[in-house]
C-alpha cells in the first residue's frame, strides 16, 4: 500500500464520487420503478399515456446517469471494472439488456409503424424495471457478500492464458442469486424504486384517477420495501465483514465490520440516519398528511441512505469487492485504482459536476413549472409527446 | 474457467464488438450532423420570423429524435463492453483510456440529454432564444461525445503520454494533453465530425428530393436542400482534405495498415496511388504473384499522400515484415526497420523481463530487479509482439480494407458533385424538373451509410492484430469468458439490435411519408 498520502486522499475522494454516482442513480431509478407500474396505475389508454409521459421526461437522465457512473468507475478503478464486468458477464449483460430495450421504447412506442407494436415496447419498459432494478441491487449486494474471483497481475506475462482477472465460476456471475442477502438487496431497489415511483406521480401529475392509485400503490410497496430493507440492513450490521490490513495490504474477516466502520466514521453514521428519517418522512408526510411533497423528502434521504452503504463498503480500510474464492485477491480502493496523476486529471474534471448540476436545475426549472395534466398532452401539438 | 485463451473466443468477442459498433455507428452520423442542420434552420426562423421555417425545423427534428434514441440504446453497450469483453484491456491500459469515457459522461452526454429535452418538450414553455441556445448546445453536446471517444479510439492506434509501470502491471498516464491532441486522435475527430455533417446532408438532400419527386412541399424541400447542400459541400471540402490528414498519420504511424488499404506488398518509392484495383485472391506476401489483376494508378501520389515527398519510399507488407529499410523516426533519424521475427523476440524479453522483475522484487533483490527493469524499458516498444508466434500474424485482412478504403474515397467525390449538382439546380430554379437528379440524390443516402462503415472497417480491421499499437494484441486484451457466452450475447444483440432498426426504419418512413406538419 502506498503511503502518499495525497494518493490515498485521491482515491477516497473518488470512492466519495463514485458512492455519489450510485446514490443518484439509485435514486433515478423510480423512472424504472415506474416503468413497473404503468399497468396498475394506468387501466385506460388515456391514464397510461399521462404515466408513460410522465417517466419519458426523465428517462434519460437515469440512463445518463448510469452511463457516467460506468465511465467514472472505469476512469477511477479500472481493476474493479476489469475484474466485475469481464467476470459477472451475465449479470452485467442481462442489465445492458434491458436498458438497451427501455431507450429506444418511449421514442417508439405510440410512433405510427413502429412493427414490434404499443404493447411490445411497454413489456420492454416493464422487463426494464423489474430486471434493471433487482439485478443492479444483487450485483451491488457482492460489494458486501465477495464474489468468485482472482487477480493476478502477472498473468500478464504468460503469452497462452495473459488474462488477469479471471472468473472460477462457470456461471459468471449468476450465482450472486445464491445469497439470499444479495438477493434482498435487489428487492429492496426493486421496492425502493416503485415507492419512489408513486411519490414522483403524486407530485408531477394532476390527475383525479392516477394520484389516488398512486397513494394506495404507495402503501402497498412501503411494506416490502421495509421488510426487504430492514432484513438487509440488519444483516450487514452483524455479519463479518473484508478488512484490509493498514500496513501490509493484506485482507481479513472482520466480525461486525460494517457496524464498525458507521461507528468508527460517524459523519457517514449521520448521513445513513439522515437518509432514513429523510425516506421515512416523505413516505409519512404523504400517507398520513396526503402532502405531494414526499418525493423531495424520500428521494434526499434515498440518496444520504445509499452514499452512507456505498462508502462503508470501502472506506476505513475495507474491501469494497472481495473475492471469497482468494481472499488475498479482494478489491480495496488502493489496490484497484488509477495511478495518482490520472485521479488529480479526474478531479479536476470532477469540479465541473457542480456546473452540470446547476444547468440541470436550471432548465429543467424553466420547462417544469407546472404539473402534467391530460388537457396539456392533447392540446399543445408543439409538444414531444410520447 | 478456462485454461487457455482460444481462438474462438477472441473471434466471436471481436465480431460482437464489431457488430455492437457499427450498429451504434449507424446512428451516430446522423445525430452528429443532423444536430447542426436543425439548430441552422431555426436560427434562420428566429431571425426571420418565417413560420415555414419553423415547420421545416420541426420535421427534421422529429426525425432527430427518433435517430437519437436508439443511437443511445446502442451506445451503452459500447462502453460496457469494454469491461466484459475486453476486461484485461481495461486494466493494462485503463488508466489513461477511461478517463476520455468518464469526461465524455461528464461533459457530453449530460449537456445532450440536458438540452434536447428544451428542444423537445419547451417549444411553448421557454423563450425563442433559450430554445434556439439548446438546440445548438445539443448539437455542442453530441459533437463533444464524439471528440472524447475519438481521442480514446486515436490512442489506441497511437499510444502516447504514458508510461509502463511494472509494479502495476499497467500502462499510467504521464501527459494528459499529450493523450487529447495527439495529431491522430485530433485528425481522427475532425474527419469523423465531418463525414457525419456529409451523411447528414446527404440525408436531408435525399428526403427533401423524394418530396419533390412526388410534387409535395415544395418550398420546404427546396429551403432544405439549400441548407443541406451548403452545409454539405463545405463539410465536405474539409472532409476530403481531413481524410488525405488521416491517410498522412496512418502513413507515420501504422504503415501496415497503409500497405493494407493500398494493397501495397512490395514497398516502391515514388509510389503511386491505386485509383481503382482488383486484388489477385492468390496473391500472399510469401508468392511472387502480382497483387493486383487490375489496377489505375496516379503515380507517386502514394509518396507524396504518405510522407510528403514524391520520392519517398512506402514500404510494403513484405518489407514490414522482414524489416530492412530505412526510414525517419519521430526525431526526424534515420533508422533501420528491424524484422517481425526480431520484434517478436525483442517482445518475449520484455515479458520475460517483467515477470523476472517480479520475482526479484518479492525476493528483495534489488540489484536484479533494476537490471530486469532495464531490459523491460529497452524492449517496452515491442511488449504486444511478445504475444504472437508468427510473423504473418501481424497482417490484416487486405481485400477488406482495400476495399472498404477505396469505396469510402470514391464516394467522398460523389457526394460532393451531388452538393454542387443540387445547388446548381436551385441556383437555376431548375431543380423540380431535373427528375434523374431528385432520384439519384434520394438513392445516395444508402451510399451515404457505406461510406461511413467502410471508413471504420479501414481503421478498425485495418489495425489488426492490435488493439493497443504494437503494445497489445487483441489476443492478450480479452476477458476469460466462455466462448459459448459470448456467442449467446452475439446472437442476442444481433436480433434485438436488427429488429429495432427495422423499427426504426418502418417509423422514419412513416414520418417521412407523413410531411411536415403546419404547425
Ligand atoms: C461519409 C463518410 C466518409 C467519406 C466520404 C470519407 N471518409 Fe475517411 N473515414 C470516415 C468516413 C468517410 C470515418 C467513418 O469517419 C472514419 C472511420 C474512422 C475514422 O477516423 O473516420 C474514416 C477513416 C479514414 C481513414 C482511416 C483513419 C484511421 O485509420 O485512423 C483514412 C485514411 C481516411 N478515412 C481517408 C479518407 C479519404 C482520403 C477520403 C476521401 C478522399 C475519405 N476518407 C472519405
Ligand atoms: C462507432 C464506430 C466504430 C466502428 C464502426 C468500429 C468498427 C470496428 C470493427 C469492424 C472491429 C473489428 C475489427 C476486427 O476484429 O477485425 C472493431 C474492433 C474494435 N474496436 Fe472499433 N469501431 C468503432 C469505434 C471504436 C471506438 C471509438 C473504439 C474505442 C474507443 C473502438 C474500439 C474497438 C475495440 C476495443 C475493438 C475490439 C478489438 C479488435 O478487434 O481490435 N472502436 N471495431
Ligand atoms: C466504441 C466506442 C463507443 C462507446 C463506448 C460509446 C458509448 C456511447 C454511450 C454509452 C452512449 C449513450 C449515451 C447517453 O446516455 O446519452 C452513446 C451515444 C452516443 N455516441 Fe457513442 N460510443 C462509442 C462510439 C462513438 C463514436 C465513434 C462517436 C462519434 C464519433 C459516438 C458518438 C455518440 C453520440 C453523438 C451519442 C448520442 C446518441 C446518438 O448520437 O445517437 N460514439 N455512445
Amino acid at each position: 500500500m502506498t503511503t502518499d498520502t495525497t494518493y490515498i486522499l485521491l482515491q477516497q475522494y473518488w470512492w466519495f464520487i463514485i458512492s455519489l454516482l450510485g446514490a443518484l442513480l439509485v435514486f433515478l431509478l423510480f423512472v424504472q420503478g415506474g416503468q413497473t407500474l404503468i399497468y396498475s396505475l394506468g387501466k385506460t389508454e388515456d391514464k397510461r399515456k399521462i404515466l408513460v409521459n410522465a417517466l419519458g421526461r426523465k428517462w434519460e437522465f437515469t440512463f445518463t446517469t448510469l452511463v457516467t457512473f460506468g465511465g467514472a468507475f472505469f476512469a477511477s478503478f479500472p481493476l474493479f471494472y476489469s475484474t466485475s464486468f469481464g467476470g459477472a458477464y451475465w449479470v452485467w449483460m442481462a442489465i445492458l439488456f434491458c436498458f438497451v430495450l427501455q431507450a429506444v421504447s418511449y421514442e417508439f412506442r405510440t410512433k405510427p409503424n413502429n412493427v414490434l407494436g404499443k404493447k411490445t415496447f411497454e413489456i420492454f419498459l416493464f422487463l426494464n424495471g423489474l430486471l434493471g432494478t433487482i439485478l443492479l441491487g444483487t450485483a451491488v449486494g457482492t460489494f458486501f457478500n465477495g464474489a468468485e474471483f482472482t487477480v493476478n497481475k502477472m498473468n500478464i506475462t504468460d503469452p497462452s492464458n495473459p488474462v488477469i482477472s479471471q472468473w472460477q465460476t462457470n456461471f459468471y456471475g449468476l450465482e450472486a442469486v445464491l445469497n439470499f442477502h444479495n438477493v434482498a438487496l435487489g428487492l429492496t431497489v426493486f421496492f425502493l424504486a416503485r415507492v419512489l415511483a408513486n411519490l414522483y406521480f403524486i407530485n408531477s401529475i394532476d390527475d383525479e384517477v392516477i394520484v389516488p392509485k398512486a397513494r394506495k400503490s404507495l402503501l402497498i410497496n412501503t411494506i416490502p420495501f421495509l421488510v426487504f430493507f430492514l432484513f438487509f440492513v440488519i444483516k450487514l450490521l452483524i455479519k463479518d465483514g473484508f478488512a484490509v490490513n493498514e500496513g501490509t495490504g493484506e485482507i481479513f474477516l472482520e466480525k461486525f465490520k460494517y457496524l464498525h466502520n458507521l461507528i468508527e466514521m460517524p459523519l457517514i453514521l449521520m448521513l445513513f440516519l439522515f437518509g432514513v428519517v429523510g425516506v421515512l418522512m416523505g413516505l409519512a408526510l404523504t400517507l398520513i398528511k396526503n402532502s405531494t411533497k414526499g418525493i423531495w423528502y424520500s428521494g434526499a434521504g434515498t440518496i444520504l441512505t445509499v452514499l452512507a452503504l456505498f462508502l462503508i463498503a470501502g472506506l476505513n480500510n475495507t474491501a469494497y469487492y472481495p473475492s471469497n474464492f482468494d481472499l488475498q485477491s479482494s478489491l480495496t480502493i488502493f489496490n484497484s485504482s488509477s495511478s495518482k496523476f490520472t485521479l488529480t486529471v479526474m478531479s479536476v474534471v470532477s469540479l465541473m459536476i457542480p456546473f452540470v448540476v446547476a444547468y440541470i436545475w436550471y432548465t429543467w426549472k424553466s420547462i417544469n413549472n407546472t404539473k402534467l395534466t391530460a388537457k396539456e398532452l392533447d392540446e399543445d401539438d408543439s409538444l414531444h409527446v410520447y | 474457467m478456462i485454461e487457455h485463451i482460444d481462438l474462438s473466443l477472441i473471434n466471436w468477442s471481436r465480431a460482437q464488438f464489431a457488430l455492437t459498433a457499427m450498429y451504434h455507428w449507424l446512428f451516430v452520423p446522423l445525430t452528429l450532423g443532423l444536430a447542426f442542420i436543425v439548430a441552422i434552420m431555426e436560427t434562420i426562423y428566429v431571425r426571420t420570423g418565417d413560420v415555414e421555417w419553423k415547420k421545416i425545423t420541426k420535421f427534421w427534428m422529429i426525425l432527430f429524435g427518433i435517430n437519437f434514441a436508439i443511437g443511445v440504446s446502442t451506445g451503452i453497450i459500447l462502453e460496457f463492453e469494454f469491461g466484459t469483453n475486453w476486461s484485461n484491456y481495461s486494466w493494462f491500459v485503463g488508466d489513461i483510456f477511461g478517463a476520455p469515457l468518464a469526461i465524455e459522461g461528464i461533459m457530453a452526454f449530460f449537456m445532450e440529454s440536458t438540452f434536447i429535452a428544451v428542444m423537445f418538450f419547451g417549444w411553448n414553455k421557454v423563450s425563442k432564444k433559450f430554445h434556439l441556445l439548446s438546440s445548438w448546445l445539443t448539437a455542442f453536446g453530441a459533437n463533444l461525445s464524439a471528440l472524447w471517444i475519438l481521442v480514446a479510439n486515436g490512442w489506441m492506434q497511437y499510444p502516447v503520454g504514458m508510461q509502463f509501470n511494472p509494479d502495476t502491471a499497467r500502462n499510467e498516464m504521464m501527459n494528459f494533453w499529450d493523450v487529447i491532441f495527439s495529431p491522430i486522435g485530433i485528425n481522427k475527430f475532425l474527419h469523423t465530425i465531418t463525414s457525419a455533417y456529409v451523411l447528414s446532408a446527404i440525408f436531408v438532400v435525399g428526403i427533401s428530393a423524394w418530396f419533390l419527386i412526388r410534387k409535395r412541399h415544395i418550398l420546404f424541400s427546396k429551403r432544405s436542400i439549400i441548407v443541406a447542400s451548403v452545409f454539405g459541400l463545405v463539410s465536405s471540402l474539409y472532409l476530403v482534405w481531413s481524410g488525405d490528414g488521416s491517410a498522412y498519420q496512418v502513413a507515420q504511424k501504422q504503415p501496415m495498415k497503409l500497405a493494407a488499404m493500398e494493397g501495397l506488398y512490395n514497398g516502391q518509392k515514388s509510389a503511386g496511388i491505386i485509383v481503382f484495383g482488383v486484388l489477385n485472391p492468390e496473391k500472399e506476401y510469401t508468392n511472387d504473384e502480382e497483387p493486383h489483376l487490375f489496377k489505375m494508378e496516379i503515380p507517386k501520389l502514394l509518396s507524396f499522400l504518405g510522407y510528403r515527398n514524391a520520392d519517398a519510399f512506402v514500404p510494403g507488407i513484405k518489407d514490414i515484415i522482414e524489416g530492412g529499410y530505412e526510414y525517419l523516426d519521430e526525431n526526424g533519424k534515420k533508422q533501420s526497420a528491424i524484422s517481425t521475427d526480431e520484434k517478436i523476440e525483442r517482445g518475449k524479453i520484455a515479458l520475460a523481463s517483467l515477470a523476472k522483475y517480479k520475482e526479484a522484487k518479492d525476493a528483495g533483490n534489488d540489484s536484479l530487479k533494476i537490471a530486469h527493469r532495464k531490459t523491460l524499458e529497452e524492449n517496452f516498444q515491442y511488449f504486444g509482439y511478445g504475444f504472437l508466434n508468427d510473423p504473418k500474424s501481424i497482417v490484416p485482412n487486405i481485400p477488406l480494407v482495400f476495399y472498404s478504403f477505396h469505396i469510402m474515397v470514391a464516394l467522398a467525390f460523389w457526394f460532393i458533385l451531388i452538393f454542387v449538382l443540387a445547388l446548381y439546380f436551385v441556383y437555376k430554379d431548375q431543380i423540380v424538373t431535373k427528375k434523374w437528379f431528385l432520384r439519384l440524390a434520394f438513392l445516395t443516402i444508402p451510399l451515404a451509410y457505406i461510406a461511413q462503415q467502410c471508413g471504420w472497417i479501414v481503421a478498425e480491421v485495418g489495425r489488426q492484430p492490435w488493439v493497443i499499437q504494437d503494445i497489445m494484441p487483441t489476443v492478450a486484451a480479452v476477458s476469460q469468458i466462455d466462448t459459448r457466452a459470448v456467442q449467446i450475447t452475439f446472437f442476442l444483440f444481433l436480433i434485438v439490435f436488427t429488429g429495432l432498426l427495422i423499427a426504426e426504419i418502418s417509423i422514419m418512413s412513416k414520418q417521412i411519408k407523413t410531411g411536415p406538419k403546419d404547425s
